[in-house]
């Protein structure tokens, strides 16, 4: 892929253990100097194979737990679209008071992944103060799930046909108080986050994707709307309590008047989201109608319905990082599912890390690659090695980390001299 | 940008497809209290047509929206389900449109998207390593999950012999899965 004219003399695999992701890739950067001039995304280290459990091995209840674990952060996001594929392909309706519990669990699970992503990306520049100032108040979200479902994550509340758990009366006020406090809490991450000095230094003009790229490189979520195309699924598709609810998509013109497409761009959109979820949920607890939240509480009922069906359907649904997707087919008188598709938001995302990282400098890779909100798995050191001499250079992630921290120092230092 | 009503999108395809059009379906549900609809249309394709219809998707919105590829073992052929999202970026507007294509197992082939979809390049290597269909014109050959000493002529998602039965651990005590 690089050019004859391009001299590249180091080739620097970041990953796949690596502290500016949360999971196991590895990003192959070509760089001249300090300048990234190619990108190339090698995945599978976690390849754990979960769509063939479900087609050989579970039945389509047991399913639904293991979509819960693709991921540990979007526990919701994965059964939230798959058991909407389910009831697509059997033909199963859901109460209209379980489509309302959906989304509240959905979108506290919003607010407590972009909190997440915050905290980590003030870390990745330097910012520990605030990374530590986020995550306390993400604590009282996490709270909140726990006091809702029994569990601050992989929280089980899904099933075909509707919810397992009922959102009571008695447990409103208890939900109330949490918002407000992030309504107060929202203001002053707001004023750290956009209008601290330092963070816009690092952010603006850093990790750019321009709109015609999001759109080609099929860029979904907040990456893509930071880039400013209009695109979320709980306003584009009639789904679950979305669909009465007027949703618009967010991008960061409605603050800023401008979308550049930069690390910046991001932030404001997941903030201003954490925001739209505060409201989602109070509408939610305003118009949830009365009645069942499950359409067949027998498990055995209704896994005998499941096998008698015969057809095919998809799920979508706007997990915090993007469109959460799966494709199902049912088969009579199987008892597994005939074919199951997953395709989690970073899937897509990753073919335009290229693109945001070319041009860059390789201190800002930890920010830039942290700013589409990867949810693959953390790298633990760098190894640069010297195309001329073939000697290794391993940066470890503490020295990675390190240049990104010293590049915050840099730039403060010279503002203030 | 016209948006054309489901219905519309279907005779769209019946008029451009001329006859390669093998089955088209649209399934609408109702949903919550307000009782909007939701869409989604299924389209079966002749792989000869199947160029011709991505390129006129692209023309009912310029940059639809592709999810991913999806695989299906029938027997004697596979089915290959491209699913698109169109009309996005509009409030409760958006159509989901499933592409599908059948391929005869002694004739795995399908031509690339990837010069008319960039983005369509992880999921066209996905499909290639873990099917055996093989994507003619891909510009990255590469695997993209599977490790390098994958053993070849092995294919994780395909349920007759050319599947990953040989290499799974059994568990003491635990009957292997049986494929049909």
């Amino acid at each position: 892929m690089i050019e004859g004219k391009i001299k590249t003399s180091y080739t620097i695999p970041v990953g796949p253990i690596h502290p500016a992701v949360h999971e196991a890739i590895r990003l192959d950067l070509s760089i001249d100097g300090e300048e990234i001039v190619d990108v190339d995304v090698v995945a599978g280290q976690v390849h754990r194979g979960i769509e063939w459990l479900g087609i050989n091995r579970n039945n389509p209840v047991q399913s639904i737990y293991l979509a819960e674990r693709v991921c540990g952060i979007c526990s919701t996001s994965h059964p939230f679209a798959f058991v909407q594929a389910v009831e697509q392909a059997a033909n199963i309706e859901v109460p209209e008071r379980a489509e309302y519990i959906r989304v509240i669990v959905a979108e506290l699970e919003r607010i407590h992944s972009h909190l997440l992503w915050a905290g980590v990306a003030a870390h990745e520049i330097g910012f520990d103060s605030v990374f530590y100032l986020v995550w306390r108040v993400r604590e009282e979200v996490m709270d909140l799930m726990e006091y809702l479902t029994g569990n601050r994550n992989s929280k089980a509340m899904f099933q075909i046909g509707g919810v397992r758990r009922d959102i009571t009366e008695e447990q409103f006020p208890r939900i109330r108080k949490t918002l407000e406090y992030y309504k107060t809490a929202f203001n002053q991450l707001k004023t750290v986050f956009l209008e601290d000095r330092t963070i816009r230094m690092r952010t603006k003009n850093v990790g750019i994707l321009k709109t015609t790229d999001a759109l080609r490189f099929t860029a979904t979520g907040p990456t893509a709307r930071a880039s400013g195309v209009p695109k979320d699924v709980r306003q584009d598709e009639a789904y679950s309590a979305y669909a009465d609810l007027d949703i618009k998509a967010i991008t960061p013109d409605i603050l800023t008047g401008t979308v550049v497409g930069d690390v910046y761009d991001r932030i404001i959109v997941r903030l201003l989201e954490v925001k739209q979820s505060i409201e989602i949920i109070e509408r939610c607890l305003a118009l949830m109608p009365s009645g069942d939240i499950l359409t067949e509480p027998k498990i055995a009922k209704l896994l005998a319905r499941l096998k008698k069906a015969e057809g095919e359907g998809v799920g979508r649904h706007e997990a915090p990082r993007g469109e959460c997707f799966h494709h199902v087919r049912l088969q009579g008188g199987e008892e597994t599912l005939a074919t199951w598709k997953i395709r989690a938001p970073t899937y897509a995302n990753l073919m335009s890390m290229p693109t945001i990282l070319i041009g860059g400098q390789i201190a800002d890779v930890p920010i830039a690659f942290a700013s589409i909100d990867p949810c693959i798995s953390c790298t633990n050191r760098a190894i640069a090695i010297d195309s001329r001499t073939k000697r290794k250079l391993v940066l470890t992630d503490k020295d990675l980390h390190n240049l990104s921290v010293e590049k915050t120092r840099r730039l403060k230092d010279k503002l203030d001299s | 940008m016209k948006m054309l009503t489901p219905e519309e999108v279907v005779d769209s395809f019946n008029t451009i497809l001329d006859g390669n059009l093998i089955d088209a379906r649209i399934y609408q549900k109702e949903i919550a209290v307000k009782k909007n609809l939701y869409t989604s249309i299924w389209i079966h394709v002749k792989r000869e047509s199947f160029r011709k219809a991505v390129e006129h998707i692209c023309k009912l919105q310029e940059y639809p929206h592709l999810s991913v590829i999806s695989f299906d073992d029938r027997g004697d052929s596979v089915e290959l389900i491209y699913h698109f999202t169109i009309y996005y970026g509009h409030h409760l507007k958006a159509l989901s449109l499933g592409l599908r294509v059948a391929l005869p197992k002694n004739d795995l082939k399908i031509p690339t998207i990837t010069d008319i979809i960039p983005g369509a390049i992880f999921t066209e290597r996905e499909i290639q390593e873990m099917t055996g269909v093989e994507i003619i014109g891909i510009p990255d050959k590469r695997r993209l999950f599977l490790p390098e000493d994958f053993p070849e002529g092995v294919y994780p998602w395909r349920k007759d012999e050319t599947g990953p039965n040989d290499m799974l651990r059994v568990l003491p005590g635990r009957e292997g899965i049986k494929n049909d």
